[in-house]
């Protein structure tokens, strides 16, 4: 189980050493996402063509699966918020409709995804598919990654693992769960709205 | 220092009443005809004003101490490098 614990020969006391460990995660993750989206602006800046993005692409089915996305921050925070005040069904609801919010968004991903190669937009189409599908697929992948995260750490919250003095694993995947959401935000904007 | 937000707890509803109403505006943003670089800058100034509530709130770094702060705005500097220096190797082609 893990806890956001501070280690006897930590460098930054008063510091987690998983909090300090995942956020340098993040760190790398926001470097990852910023090379992809500089190789966004690279590619249709250069392009020739693109797109009316808000007429090829189903903006309000996006929209809603935003939202969704959103929705899930929220839970996952009260899930959080619950562990802290010492309410362990609150923690385990809230954490199970993240998860289940997670893949709802999958779900619609991979919907809008298959429409999109039905209607002949594949990621070998043009540079609008390849660098459309590159940037949600690794976002999906993210999801996917945190979803199954989600998974474990309800694992845990079903055993009663966490607890109001220890809930270091809940808080350690809210904060990579709203990472998730703060890149589909930039995502959503870039690929979707511009 | 590290700060559970117990002091200050926000309001997480209210947090996600401002990001709701920040995604239909800039839903209905897009669909609105108008200058495309004015169009292009007010999206992207609501997706930063977005991410900014969920990393402050959601993601408590408003209740953090230097340490986790710095690592959280560190990359940031690069990721802007790596976004708008493209801007100037498109604007050589043309």
């Amino acid at each position: 189980m893990e806890h956001a614990v501070e280690h006897p020969n930590n460098p930054f006391p008063g510091v987690s050493t998983t909090k300090f460990a995942i956020w340098l995660f993040l760190a790398s993750e926001v470097m990852f996402f910023s090379g992809l989206i500089g190789a966004y602006i690279v590619l249709r800046g250069g392009a020739a063509e693109w797109p009316i993005v808000t007429k090829v692409l189903n903006v309000p089915l996006v929209a809603g699966n935003t939202f969704i996305l959103i929705v899930s921050s929220v839970t996952m925070v009260r899930a959080f918020a619950a562990i802290e005040a010492g309410d362990q069904r609150g923690m385990r609801h809230m954490l199970i409709a993240t998860a289940v919010l997670g893949i709802v968004f999958l779900g619609i991903q991979a919907y809008e995804w298959s429409s999109l190669i039905r209607e002949g937009t594949t990621a070998s189409t043009n540079l609008f598919g390849s660098t459309f599908f590159t940037l949600t697929g690794f976002h999906g992948l993210h999801v996917t990654g945190g979803v199954i995260a989600l998974f474990y750490v309800i694992g845990h919250a079903l055993r009663g693992d966490y607890t109001q003095a220890e809930h270091g694993g809940v808080e350690l995947m809210g904060l990579y769960w709203h990472f998730v959401d703060v890149v589909w935000i930039f995502l959503f904007t870039i690929v979707y709205l511009i | 220092m590290t700060h559970t937000p117990t002091a200050h707890k926000p309001s997480y509803m209210r947090i996600f009443a401002f990001l709701a109403v920040l995604t239909v505006v800039e839903v209905t943003t897009a669909f609105t005809p108008m200058p495309k670089s004015a169009q292009v800058l007010f999206l992207v100034a609501l997706a930063i004003a977005k991410a900014t509530l969920v990393a402050m709130y959601y993601m408590h770094l408003r209740f953090e101490g230097r340490v986790l702060r710095l690592i959280a705005v560190g990359p940031l500097l690069f990721a802007i490098i790596l976004t708008i220096a493209p801007f100037y190797d498109l604007a050589l082609r043309r």
